[in-house]
């Protein structure tokens, strides 16, 4: 099936813009950033912070089933429209990436339809190779570690 | 200079990226391709050099002549490195249309 998200990532440059069409209104797309319990909702995280507004935090963390924090980020808003746009800064605990700004820009289509276009600038362009690459090398580990448990049942 | 190859870095250039495009459809000689550009031949070769180190490309000996050919196995494999990041974000994306669309504001 086609996938509706579309990114572009030029060769050599340290940017990407990810865009997505959604079948919803443009006020329910930002309410699914707006709300903390619909955020972690879609986003698979806790919302340890979310402050709304210019110069406000936020912070996500997720834990394994023993409580251990697994995944933190965090940020800060430098804009914050209402169903129009978002400037935020996003950086990742505990894991050696230099912090990435982030422009999220909400724009209707028709009543029912909505677009979000998410500018994404990184340090440098291997930061943002490195970080592109990530869910392709986390795959691969999924694999393997599928592959592991597969083999020690076998045992 | 021993400088490593790296395929993105390979397709970044606008000629090599020209070149894949040409041997796309069939293989073709070094001289074939360099006819397609204004660029001196010696920069054509260079072009081509990289492109076999990182095995985008692949020659054939076919009698006196050299042909080259695209290497459709790592083609995929670039073409597929930003697959997981899209489908990540497409994912998420995905879930967040399901919950707006079930969404009832609270009071």
């Amino acid at each position: 099936m086609e996938l509706k998200t579309k990114i572009n990532a030029e060769e050599g440059k340290h940017d990407l813009v990810i865009t997505r069409e959604f079948d919803l209104p443009l006020e329910l797309l930002f309410k699914a950033y707006e709300e903390p319990e619909i955020v972690e909702q879609w986003m698979g995280t806790k919302v340890v912070k979310l402050e709304n507004k210019k110069h406000g935090g936020w912070q996500f963390e997720t834990s394994d089933p023993n409580g251990n924090v697994v995944f933190q980020a965090n940020g800060v808003y430098h804009e914050f429209v209402p169903n129009r746009k978002i400037t935020r800064t996003f950086e990742m605990g505990n894991a050696p990436f230099d912090v990435q700004l982030e422009f999220l820009e909400f724009e209707p289509l028709t009543e029912d339809t909505s677009k979000l276009t998410m500018h994404i600038v990184y340090r440098s362009v291997a930061l943002r190779d490195q970080m592109l690459k990530l869910p392709f090398k986390q795959g691969i580990n999924m694999a393997h570690n599928r592959l592991q448990e597969v083999v020690s049942k076998l045992k | 200079m021993n400088l490593r190859r790296d395929v993105f870095q390979a397709i970044a250039d606008p000629t090599r990226r020209a070149i894949l495009l040409l041997v796309a459809s069939h293989s073709m000689t070094a001289g074939a391709i360099a006819a397609n550009f204004d660029t001196a031949r010696p920069t054509v070769s260079k072009h081509l050099q990289i492109l076999i180190e990182c095995e985008l490309l692949a020659q054939e000996q076919n009698g006196r002549e050299i042909y080259y050919h695209i290497n459709a196995k790592k083609m995929k494999e670039v073409a597929d490195f930003i697959e997981p990041f899209r489908k990540m974000w497409d994912d998420r994306f995905n879930k967040l249309e399901a919950i707006m669309k079930n969404y009832k504001p609270r009071k």
